[in-house]
């Protein structure tokens, strides 16, 4: 994932990669027949539901009844995912594709921030925020900047209202702080049902639609990465982003929690992550750790980094560095 | 075999007689109890609709006055053991007497930790999920676990007991004395359970203490039996059920020598935090003093202290506590003041400052008040219940058709050495 010129190649490989592995998980579940069997069967019952005109508002019973995500097969999610996509049609009107990219063998993402250069725009939290279709109403944002004075690293000191006005501010320096997406996560361990996890790229996810809301996790969390739907979330519906992660971006609901996955919708597909695409000083890199020629590993490689409260030995992916 | 579920169906129909039986206050008491639980079934079905932004809780503060609740709820609930103990351990003969009111008292207070949990959560429906269970990382899969286990192991017991007088047979000691042993562990380990919920968190300076266990135990060994006290006071007067003054200097006792250790505790711990000075000292100065101009806390904690001291000096003082009224008031200055101090005291200022600084103050909403309230009222209708069908068969009065009658002058035939004890008392 390096910006050299061979940058297309590198991104086609990658996305191939990940067609050819879904490919052979999919089969790996169930044989073929079965597969098309239960399309057939999905296809069915689909009709059924619009027909009958349920499935837009309350849990219907395959969505009650559904088993946990590490138990779905192919067929499960096949039909899973194209009722959301007809649930998420019937109330906004908006055509969405949800795709589940597994991810890459080999790759372990990892995310750095350059201090020196962020300037506090908060262009990365809106971005953010559209990608992941993340409601203004109540507003949910998964990165938090906080205005800190020069001099001082206290986040007591520091604050993460500041105003619209002219950014940066003299004798002030930003912070942007998302989920760090932990080597040792204490929301993972907190979780009394195993809806959230930790995935073999590193990125810790969370399944919307087994996660009870109980808020262990929320309260665990050094980093105050997540957050809790306490209303049902509402996204303007030319405010949606069709491309949709099933572990990511695709729609939630009132009760559950959610945050950061390194848009993974995105990166497993060999992109970057929106924040970082929308970061006006370039003070956001991203890449694969086990990529000796990408951003991450020369700037780990090359610069002082730290993380954040280290002594809770909680392993961040997320590096900050000044330069 | 089918005699036993011939009798079982009796004991259910005779104690719901015994339950719908009562003097005029008896069906206020219900009434009061009933528009409480009426309002707050309102409250929770809004809750329901809107999501818990009902509540005035946010993600910097994302547990409130229902975990605090909960969490006082569960000290309650394993304060039963500090009667038992001493009736089963130490065979104190004037506790004997008392011990099935506290293990009722310990089953309705379970069902009121576990409801609370539920209106906790946002999403009820799916609680089930719990068949995938994160044993044994999650604290709180081990919470359920044990919450649920205390539960089954107090309604065994005192089903078990009950049903055996009114069927006039004596218990088979094997039935029940294994589980009262296991269940005395047992309470220890649903307090301890809870206390590490907390004192697990890295990132919570305020509860990543060792000391949070210990403190949790004393101040719900104080409060306890506190509350035990009051309630079989009220049981004596308007139950005739014979409490003797020994009974209740006995529990008396316990709080004050676990009242003290509590306060010990607590100071420990402002001690350490308050002269250290160290950053982790921000929360407990936000809950002491206010940090920035945010005070809310600031005076329900003095307020705390004040009664737990308050409670402390007349439990230690032979003068205040041998009249009765300042004995009850002093009880409910324990079962207050430890309320405030391990319920929001404790959890609220985990929450402040954030993990990333920032100071949110949090006072329940409307709809969290109502529900609380609904959720004690609905304790409170549970026990009475429970009394109202325990107590008499417990006197005698109550008896299977065709039963052999017992000796009527002890109530205490279910527990071992009852009959020394008989014996012993018409010797004296």
């Amino acid at each position: 994932m390096s910006k050299s010129a061979d940058d297309t190649d590198a991104l086609m490989s990658a996305a191939e990669r990940v067609e050819k592995l879904t490919e052979t998980r999919l089969a790996e579940n169930g044989t073929r027949r079965t597969f098309l069997k239960m399309a057939g069967l999905g296809a069915a019952t689909a009709t059924a539901a619009s027909v009958t005109g349920c499935g837009s508002t309350a849990p219907t019973s395959e969505e009650f009844f559904r088993q946990h995500y590490k138990k779905l097969t192919a067929e499960d999610k096949e039909r899973i995912f194209k009722r959301i996509e007809e649930e998420t049609f019937a109330r906004t009107g908006v055509e969405t594709h949800i795709s589940d990219p597994p991810p890459i063998d080999g790759v372990e993402f990892a995310y750095a921030l350059n201090l020196s250069v962020c300037n506090g725009s908060r262009r990365c939290v809106e971005a953010c925020a559209r990608e992941n279709n993340l409601p203004d109403d109540p507003e949910i944002r998964y990165i938090r900047v906080f205005e800190l004075e020069l001099g001082s690293m206290e986040f007591d000191d520091g604050t993460a209202y500041y105003g619209e006005g002219k950014v940066p501010e003299p004798k002030k320096f930003y912070m942007p702080v998302q989920c760090h997406q932990c080597d040792n996560p204490p929301c993972v361990k907190a979780c009394p049902v195993q809806a959230t996890w930790k995935e073999p790229d590193g990125i810790v996810v969370i399944d919307y639609s087994w996660c009870i809301g109980c808020r262990f996790c929320v309260v665990a969390c050094p980093y105050f990465a997540r957050r809790f739907n306490w209303s049902a979330p509402t996204v303007p519906p030319d405010r949606i982003n069709p491309n949709q992660g099933y572990l990511s971006n695709r729609p939630r609901f009132k009760g559950v929690v959610e945050k950061c996955t390194f848009c993974l919708h995105r990166t497993r597909k060999g992109r970057m992550p929106a924040c970082l695409e929308a970061c006006p000083t370039g003070a956001r890199k991203f890449g694969n750790l086990n990529d000796p020629n990408s951003d991450i590993r020369k700037i780990l490689d090359t610069k002082r980094v730290y993380v954040l409260k280290e002594e809770l030995a909680t392993l961040p992916r997320f590096y900050y560095y000044f330069e | 075999m089918s005699g036993i579920i011939l009798d079982a169906r009796r004991f259910a129909s005779s104690s719901v007689r015994s339950m719908l039986r009562g003097s005029r206050s008896y069906y206020l008491w219900l009434a009061f109890l009933l528009a409480w639980i009426a309002l707050g079934a309102v409250a929770y079905v809004h809750q329901l609709g809107i999501g818990l932004f009902a509540t005035n809780m946010v993600d910097q503060v994302p547990w409130g006055a229902y975990i605090a609740n909960f969490t006082y709820l569960v000290g309650m609930a394993a304060a039963a053991v500090m009667l038992v103990i001493p009736a089963y351990v130490y065979d104190d003969h004037a506790l004997h007497d008392v011990v099935v009111l506290g293990e009722l008292l310990a089953v309705a207070v379970l069902m009121m930790c576990l409801m609370f949990v539920m209106v906790d959560i946002g999403r009820p429906d799916r609680i089930w999920h719990f068949i995938r269970f994160n044993w044994p990382r999650s604290m709180l899969t081990w919470d359920v676990i044990v919450l649920n286990g205390y539960l089954v192991l107090n309604g065994w017991i005192t089903t078990y007991l009950l049903f055996t007088k009114f069927r006039g047979r004596k218990p088979d000691r094997k039935k029940y004395v294994p589980f009262v042993f296991i269940a005395i562990v047992w309470a220890i380990s649903i307090h301890t359970v809870t206390a590490f919920l907390y004192s697990g968190m890295g990132a919570r300076p305020h509860w990543n203490a060792a000391i949070l266990a210990p403190r949790f135990l004393a101040g719900a060994f104080a409060a306890g039996p506190a509350l035990m006290i009051i309630a079989l006071g009220e049981i004596r007067d308007r139950m005739g059920f014979p409490v003797s003054d020994r009974a209740i200097d006995r529990i008396r006792q316990i709080i004050a020598v676990t009242m003290l250790i509590n306060l010990f505790f607590f100071f420990s711990e402002i001690f350490t935090e308050l002269y250290s000075f160290k950053e982790h000292a921000t929360s407990m100065r936000y809950m002491l003093f206010g940090l920035k101009g945010h005070t809310k806390l600031v005076p329900y904690i003095w307020g705390a202290i004040v009664l737990d001291v308050f409670a402390a000096l007349v439990f230690t003082t032979k003068r205040f506590y041998r009249n009765a009224t300042v004995l009850r008031v002093a009880c409910g200055a324990a079962v207050l003041g430890v309320w405030v101090e391990k319920g929001m005291g404790l959890v609220i200022p985990g929450f402040v400052p954030s993990t990333l600084g920032e100071i949110v103050d949090y006072t329940p909403s409307f709809t969290e008040f109502c529900v609380s309230a609904a959720i004690w009222a609905t304790g409170a209708l549970v026990y009475t219940l429970l009394l109202k069908a325990a107590v008499p068969i417990e006197l005698g009065l109550v008896r299977m058709e065709g039963a052999p009658t017992l000796q009527p002058d002890t109530h205490a035939h279910e527990h071992e050495h009852a009959h020394e004890h008989a014996h012993e008392e018409a010797v004296s």
